[in-house]
């Protein structure tokens, strides 16, 4: 089965997960499923305003209404609980789930109705009488950073919640003796990764046991300790249910508010309550949008293309209130010169607050922009010198033979073959003759261009960047843990400390532990455990969970095996050296038939105390907590810092073709290869790798937050805010390539922001290139049709 | 109008509404303007049928009506009345089992989050059910009104294909589960 090739039984076979099939019967338990006796439903009444003083809240009417019974607003609400915590200093910005006084954007939930259904608690809602004197709103990221009276919140003094300059190496130095420099500046649009499924959370209070039960469609880490602290309650008086499946999220299903509202109303009124955002909730007042960049880009370079030094400054719209988001400036300081041997990098990071709906954590947690800006030097310097794009990567891609390799900001990457992979896709796509192809269209006179990115995707999530940016945090470990227990009968289970939104974490968990343990994946059950039965995990963000819960399965999967080899040994008289572990088996290794079979073994374990050798503890049970490889040191005096310990990589080609009249971009070929060392479980990576780059297509040429100039989010449906089909992603060729991870058992690496890493970068490059024989030049993502079909009226 | 002049809805009496579903006569009381989403999942706890957008754009909710998809959000409950409809939970022949469709979307692994796949298991049988050997191009003119955030559609695709072939007997299940 194994073989020198493929040594392993069950890791990177094709083979079906585990989770698939109860979604393809329609069994899938989402929040919006759950359904509680007298559960009581909430609507929120949102601000219509982007900034306004509240001058009072009239409930009568909505009480009124039959099936009403309650209207919470934020005056009331913020007597009894503790403010969202922010990951940067910022005390005085105090973030409640209503708003009291003033709204901060519009769309910002100011009052909470709870009816016996939706639908009641929707009239009512409109029933709600709120009195508002409206206040100039903050719009502009530019004029916010500026700003010294026009505040979001006068009590913090400014609109800025971060802004450092990190300078690593000798970049002045390294300016003044390059041959070349160039200055650009390019923009990121507002987008979020928008799941299908809206956030969602049911909470109960259990008098009897003073608990707070929470079911929600959660990705967030340190969730429930969250929630407790904001309700002031003990930690072990949460309990988040992990086994509620999530709905897609790829970063954004955080709903601290969502929890602490229910929680709130839960305890007080004494019946469970559902919150389920409907669309409207979520695209506006759900503080669920991405990152929103301005980048301001200079290279140093030489006439043979070797870039060595850049400036990059990133002035990043956070929204209405900071939360974690300005952390995603910070992440990326780990792979700051991209796959590049740029020797120095000076990084100034702004995160100012705006008049918007809030920002939270998005697949890449900021990776993604900052990969399309330094790619988009990469392509700038590439056309000044007028060398091939592909050529000029290749001349500055750190090489295989120099792994572990340093960067400047202090963080070591661990492997990567950054020339094969490029080669890969090249050969792919035949490189040559997609430029054929291209100026065969070129010359027929329609605008072609190929896309050229090759990106990072950090992996194995430490939290790095919460020392970096805020000095009284002094967070060294982002670990994650797992069980394996087997039963009387002889049957795995496996406890994991998350719930899943679509990354196959079951899949993950029994792959890794029937490798180890010889049994098929199918035959073992893996469990979510509830958040007070788990042990400390950290939730699957920052393509972690390959690594970390991949790492912490095989330790603990390990130790059982360990355990059965010792008990083997004790009772076969041999050194456990001389034993073998195979097919659940432990036999003597020059004498296969001496052994103990598994059933025998369980037996030991779990009856024959006197059999088992002395001072092991009965059962057959393992637990593994795992700290983040290369993890646990804080950042240096000056920003240094190992952030990720894994780096995956992509190198992506799009062919596109955009319509002179319409501005429509149609895209002819995609090829990507792809590099994430060992792959566990390879239909979840292909999945992964096609649903990033649909989403970076997304980003790059449809999806769009749009605020008009007083404020006003103006897209708040699917009509406004586009999301790409199945006729505007294409076919993708891909590639596989493994550079295995010398930090990780397996050789894996991280895989959940695949595809996403590079394919906005991939989008833009194609735009410019078929751009450039007009002389223009489209520097601000998304590229929408319109924003094109204007640039090409004077082309058509 | 001024906030507060408005004095919300006017409840209509509930209505019974009796349809089939899956096969099998449903029946519940539901208010006039309950649609046939929420009628499903709330009314008779039909809760594979899953709600995205409630205005008629990511398919998340998509049945069959009269065999035809449609989006369950933008009908009442009361314009099903005497209609067949079929959901996620209708598709295989027995509760549990699945349908070969339903069984090449596991073999490609054509989900991750799930959320959109009823709708878009809907939507490809309904093209199976006019084209029982569609191109690709056809296929993704069938699902480009179900939105999918996960999977970028092509291990969809993939499994729509791989059914069609299937049910023309050129293709046999695979891969151990």
């Amino acid at each position: 089965m194994t073989s020198a090739d493929h040594p392993y039984r069950y890791v990177g076979r094709q083979r079906r997960t585990k989770e698939d099939r109860r979604f393809i019967a329609g069994q899938g338990r989402f929040v919006a499923d759950i359904s509680l006796p007298d559960m009581r439903h909430v609507a929120p009444v949102a601000s219509p305003h982007a900034s306004a003083r509240i001058l009072s809240i009239d409930a009568d009417a909505a009480l009124a209404l039959d099936g009403v019974h309650a209207v919470l607003t934020g005056a009331q609400l913020q007597t009894g609980i503790e403010p969202i915590q922010h990951g940067v200093p910022a005390p005085d910005i105090r973030w409640y789930p209503l708003a009291h006084e003033a709204v901060c954007y519009a769309g910002e939930w100011v009052a909470a109705v709870v009816a016996d259904s939706r639908h009641i608690a929707e009239d009512a809602a409109e029933l709600v009488d709120v009195r508002y004197a409206e206040t100039p709103a903050v719009v502009d990221p530019e004029v916010a950073f500026d700003a010294t009276d026009a505040l979001v919140h006068p009590a913090h003094g400014s609109n800025v919640l971060f802004h450092r300059k990190f300078v690593w190496g000798a970049v002045d130095d390294d300016f003044a003796a390059a041959d070349h420099s160039l200055s650009f500046r390019v923009k990121w649009g507002r987008n979020s990764t928008v799941p299908i499924e809206t956030f969602g959370v049911v909470a109960q209070w259990q008098p009897g046991d003073g608990l707070l039960d929470v079911w929600a469609s959660i990705q967030m880490p340190k969730y429930s300790d969250q929630i407790a602290e904001s309700l002031r309650l003990a930690g072990n008086r949460i309990r988040v249910h992990q086994d509620v499946d999530v709905g897609g999220s790829y970063g954004v299903k955080r709903g601290l508010k969502h929890a602490i509202l229910a929680g709130y109303l839960a305890r007080e009124l004494g019946f469970p309550i559902r919150l389920i955002e409907d669309r409207l909730d979520n695209m506006s007042g759900g503080d669920a949008h991405g990152p929103d960049r301005i980048f301001d880009m200079d290279v140093a370079f030489n006439d043979d293309g070797t870039i060595t030094s850049m400036k990059i400054r990133a002035l990043d719209d956070c929204g209405a209130y900071p939360g974690r988001a300005p952390l995603q400036l910070g992440k990326p300081v780990g792979s700051i010169v991209g796959p590049y041997r740029i020797g120095s990098v000076a990084y100034e990071a702004i995160s100012v607050c705006t008049n918007k709906t809030a920002q939270v954590a998005v697949r890449g947690f900021g990776q993604a922009p900052t990969n399309f800006a330094i790619e988009t030097a990469v392509d700038k310097v590439a056309r000044f010198l007028d060398l091939d794009r592909i050529e000029l990567r290749r001349r500055n891609f750190i090489r295989a033979e120099d792994f572990p390799y340093t960067i400047p900001s202090g963080t070591a990457y661990d492997s990567g073959d950054y020339h094969t992979v490029q080669q890969k896709v090249a050969d792919l796509i035949d490189y040559q003759g997609l430029i054929t192809r291209r100026d065969a269209i070129r010359d027929r006179g329609g605008l072609a261009g190929i896309g050229i990115a090759s990106c990072l995707e950090p992996g194995g999530g430490n939290a790095a960047f919460e020392p970096l940016f805020n000095p009284s945090n002094d967070t060294t470990t982002w670990m994650e843990s797992c069980t394996v227990k087997v039963d009387r009968l002889g049957d795995v289970t496996v406890l994991i400390c998350t719930s899943s939104a679509g990354q196959g974490h079951q899949t993950l968990a029994a792959t890794v532990v029937g490798e180890v343990l010889h049994i098929d994946p199918a035959e073992i059950r893996v469990v979510h455990s509830d958040s007070l039965s788990s042990l400390p995990g950290n939730s699957p963000v920052a393509s972690r969970m390959a690594i970390m819960l991949g790492g912490a399965a095989q330790r603990a999967a390990e130790a059982i095996r360990d355990r059965l080899i010792a008990i083997a040994a004790h009772n076969l008289g041999s050194p456990g050296s001389a034993l073998v572990y195979a097919d659940k088996s432990v036999h003597v290794a020059d004498d296969p038939s001496t052994g103990l079979d598994w059933q025998a073994l369980v037996r030991i374990c779990h009856r024959q105390y006197h059999l088992m050798p002395p001072g092991m503890e009965p059962g057959l049970q393992a637990s593994h907590t795992l700290q983040v490889p290369n993890g646990g040191t804080m950042p240096a005096e000056d920003g240094r810092v190992q952030m990720y310990p894994c780096f995956s990589f992509e190198a992506h080609i799009p062919l596109i073709e955009i319509d002179r009249g319409t501005g429509k971009v149609r895209i002819h070929d995609y090829a990507i290869a792809h590099d994430c060392g060992t792959v566990i479980s390879p239909a979840i990576v292909k999945g992964m790798l096609l649903g990033g780059i649909a989403h970076g297509i997304g980003a790059a040429l449809y999806e769009k937050f749009e605020y008009d100039s007083a404020g006003q989010h103006l897209t708040g449906t699917f009509m406004d805010y586009l999301l790409p089909s199945a006729h505007e992603i294409p076919e993708i060729k891909m590639a596989e390539h493994c550079t295995p991870s010398p930090l990780t058992a397996l050789g894996q690496k991280g895989a959940g922001e695949a595809g996403y890493m590079g394919s906005a970068a991939a989008i833009a490059s194609a735009v410019n290139d078929a751009l450039l024989p007009l002389g223009l030049e489209a520097n601000t993502l998304p590229v929408k049709l319109g924003m094109l079909s204007e640039m090409l009226k004077d082309h058509i | 109008m001024p906030p507060g002049s408005w004095r919300g809805t006017v409840p209509m009496a509930d209505r019974t509404i009796r349809l089939r579903v899956n096969g099998k006569t449903g029946e519940g009381v539901a208010e006039p303007r309950v649609t046939l989403l929420d009628f499903l999942r709330d009314t008779l706890r039909l809760t594979g049928t899953h709600m995205g957008c409630e205005h008629g754009i990511c398919g998340a909710c998509t049945v069959l009506f009269d065999g035809a998809p449609v989006r369950s959000c933008l009908i009442f409950a009361v314009q099903a009345e005497g209609h067949d409809i079929t959901t996620v939970e209708g598709l295989a022949d027995a509760a549990g089992d699945l349908s070969v469709l339903q069984d090449c979307f596991w073999e490609t692994h054509a989900l991750q989050c799930g959320y959109c796949t009823p709708g878009m298991l809907i939507a490809a049988q309904a093209l199976l059910r006019r084209n029982n050997d569609p191109d690709d191009s056809e296929i993704r003119d069938a699902i480009s009104g179900n939105l999918c955030r996960c999977t970028g559609y092509g291990q969809i695709v993939e499994a729509i294909r791989l059914a069609a072939d299937r049910l023309n007997q050129r293709s046999r299940p695979g891969n151990a589960s």
